[in-house]
């Protein structure tokens, strides 16, 4: 084998494993950017059917306009980081092994809460009677109340927030 | 009770929008398991064209059929068994273990004629391992179908995964000291490493444990100068942690094991509690415990010597560690090509702890780098399914896992390259051991497990059109809340 031969072999293996590196990338790369493709298409539908308006009970809570929610998130608390995608089923939230989101709190009643959207597709949460209530940023909520984007529902020390 | 998940509010409902599509991805890791296979082969015919014979290696049809049959076996099983796992962990693992086989083969050889290895070589031993490795990939992707079982078990694990890592070293020396480390079990002609199964057991007890003990370790401690300090009781399991791993670098000679099991138990404190001072009584016990274990014990003495002072008896004590820098300074930028460099140098071990200095010298440092970004992502996908899952447990359980991965190629890679003393673990999926592998394709089957539930799209909600008496605080139908009621100011922290 002239040592030619054996430069080429050894460059291409070299080439061959960075490519294959530079593949699982790729598919790093269409994971996150997969995501944001889904929220784009969230946005355009947002403009045909325009939200309505925000009736908020929340003090404080100023809602952000110009967008459709596509995600729940947990911004807080023990659970922090995990996302549910909102796919116009309701989410329900508490320390039950059935909730869609099971949180791991000390401060929420086994059924809490949940989040639901409503005939115009605006999310709604709603408390189902919990021992310490629930929170649309600082006031506690009674009965059905719009959530609007970007403003944290507390529960016990967790907190949720609906994302683009 | 109605059918339909809908609001009770709002009257009728407009349908809601089609499901989002979550690829599944099965797809892309057929395509980088095809990956997979052609770097494995393509370094098995570099080995062959490189060597004395300047052949490809007689066997190299068949160990390709081979090949592609297991990868293809795991795949299917993936399809069938989690199909929205990560495509990213099988891939991996397998292109790592592939390089690895090829590089024992290479070794072979020398090893062979210097009885450093069996008659057969230690490659076919390998190849059957990794055969073995993906039959229990299957099972347990077919016997466990919720990685939340686990938690049931947990002080069993703990008990299990505690007399597996202790038993080498209540052993007679006889039965399991191999060169020079007290970490093998040798039962009839085999050996095996029985710390490995023991940390996946400890993971799994570390994730339950810390689930349900997280707010008492994280809320109840004092703060002095800014850092958070637990309270004495607390400490109790790190205090038993710390003297066990102590115990184990005693007895067993093996800083590798007991800084790996030690490590993971800290880091998922931390990850648990988001204490930092966890981090730091972590990193000052463990560093006093082994200065002073080093202090007094001659072998541990030894490994410390070798690794301030490599260049102090080359023909010596450090003779391994000496020769390992020379290999990585021989193979430069672009290395030296496949069996074109000398890896053997190094001695015994050389396919073992020793196997990255193939690698370095080689493949160069461009080799290296693509093989410690393959490690990199490995564990970069173990902690996304831990950012991705939805039960705690779930979550503590894969950065665990990850985190122990992680450890052991840091302390495999940083043992070989004289960042921390050699220590002896191997490396993961690449070097020469059975039982290593083994337990490192259990821990990608409950990674591809965790990482199925984490990305599976959520169950229909059940309707909450219910019997009242689940949704009223005050009913005694509701007892399922541990009987915890706080008063109103106590209970929001916001």
């Amino acid at each position: 084998m002239t040592g030619l031969t054996i430069t080429v072999m050894k460059l291409g293996l070299l080439a061959i494993l960075w490519v294959f590196v530079l593949l699982a990338l790729g598919v790093v790369r269409t994971d996150v950017f997969g995501a944001g493709t889904r929220s784009g298409r969230g946005r355009s539908a947002a403009k045909a059917a325009p939200a309505p308006p925000a009736q908020s009970a929340a003090s404080g809570a100023r809602p952000r306009r110009g967008g459709v929610p596509t995600r729940l998130e947990v911004v807080s608390g023990s659970l922090a980081g995990t996302s549910v995608p909102l796919t116009g089923v309701q989410i329900t939230l508490g320390r039950a092994h059935d909730s869609t989101i099971v949180l791991d709190d000390d401060f929420a009643s086994s059924r809490h809460a949940r989040i639901y959207p409503d005939a115009s597709g605006q999310w709604i949460v709603e408390d189902l009677g919990s021992t310490n209530g629930t929170y649309l940023d600082r006031t506690k909520i009674n009965g059905p109340t719009p959530v609007p984007l970007g403003v944290p529902v507390r529960i016990g020390k967790t907190a949720l927030e609906l994302k683009k | 009770m109605s059918m339909a998940a809908s609001p009770s509010v709002g009257g009728a409902v407009s349908p809601p929008p089609a499901e989002p599509e979550i690829p599944k991805r099965r797809n892309a890791e057929a395509v980088l398991l095809a990956g997979a296979w052609t770097v494995g082969m393509f370094a098995y015919a570099n080995v062959g064209l490189a060597s004395s014979a300047a052949k490809l290696p007689a066997n190299y049809w068949t160990v390709g059929v081979l090949f592609a049959a297991v990868l293809l076996v795991a795949h299917l099983a993936v399809r069938w068994l989690a199909p929205y796992a990560d495509p990213l962990l099988l891939p991996l693992a397998a292109m790592i273990n592939g390089l690895g086989l090829v590089l024992i083969s290479r070794l072979d050889p020398y090893n062979i004629a210097n009885k450093l290895a069996p008659k057969a070589g230690a490659a076919g031993q390998q190849a059957i391992f990794t055969v073995l490795g993906v039959a229990v990939l299957v099972a347990v992707l077919f016997f466990l179908r919720d990685h939340k079982i686990l938690q049931r078990y947990a002080y069993i694990s703990a008990l299990a995964g505690l007399i597996l890592i202790a038993l080498p070293a209540v052993l007679p020396a006889s039965m399991s000291e191999v060169n020079g480390a007290r970490s093998w079990i040798k039962f009839a002609g085999l050996s095996i490493q029985p710390a490995e199964f023991g940390k996946l057991l400890m993971v799994s007890f570390f994730a339950a444990y810390l689930h349900t003990k997280r707010d008492t370790l994280a809320l109840a401690s004092r703060k002095v100068l800014g850092v958070y300090i637990p309270r004495g009781r607390d400490m109790g399991p790190l205090v038993v942690c710390w003297a066990f791993a102590m115990l184990v670098l005693i007895r067993e000679t093996d800083l590798g094991v007991s800084l790996m099991f030690f490590g993971a138990f800290v880091i998922m404190l931390y990850l648990a509690t988001e204490r930092a001072s966890w981090l730091i009584f972590g990193v000052v016990m463990f560093i006093g415990g082994a200065a002073l274990v080093a202090m007094t014990f001659s072998h541990v003495q030894a490994r410390f010597d070798s690794w301030l002072n490599p260049f102090g008896s080359v023909t010596g004590n450090s003779r391994q560690t000496a020769q390992s820098l020379y290999a990585f300074a021989n193979g430069g930028l672009f290395g030296t090509g496949l069996n074109q460099g000398y890896p053997t140098l190094v001695g015994f071990a050389n396919n073992a702890d020793y196997i990255m200095d193939t690698v370095g010298e080689e493949l160069g440092l461009i080799g290296l780098a693509a093989l410690l970004i393959s490690y990199a992502l490995f564990v970069a996908r173990g902690l996304k399914t831990a950012l991705l899952v939805r039960d705690p447990f779930g979550k503590l359980f894969a950065s665990g896992l990850a985190v122990t991965f992680a450890l052991q190629v840091f302390i495999t890679a940083g043992g070989v390259m004289r960042v921390i003393p050699l220590t002896g673990l191997p490396m993961p999926f690449l070097a020469a051991g059975g039982s290593a592998l083994l337990a490192n394709w259990i821990l990608v089957a409950l990674l591809l497990r965790i990482s199925d539930a984490a990305r599976r799209p959520l169950p229909p909600a059940l309707p909450l059109t219910a019997p009242p008496s689940l949704l009223d605080p005050r009913s005694p139908g509701r007892t399922d809340d541990g009987g915890r009621y706080y008063g109103q100011d106590k209970a929001v922290r916001t």
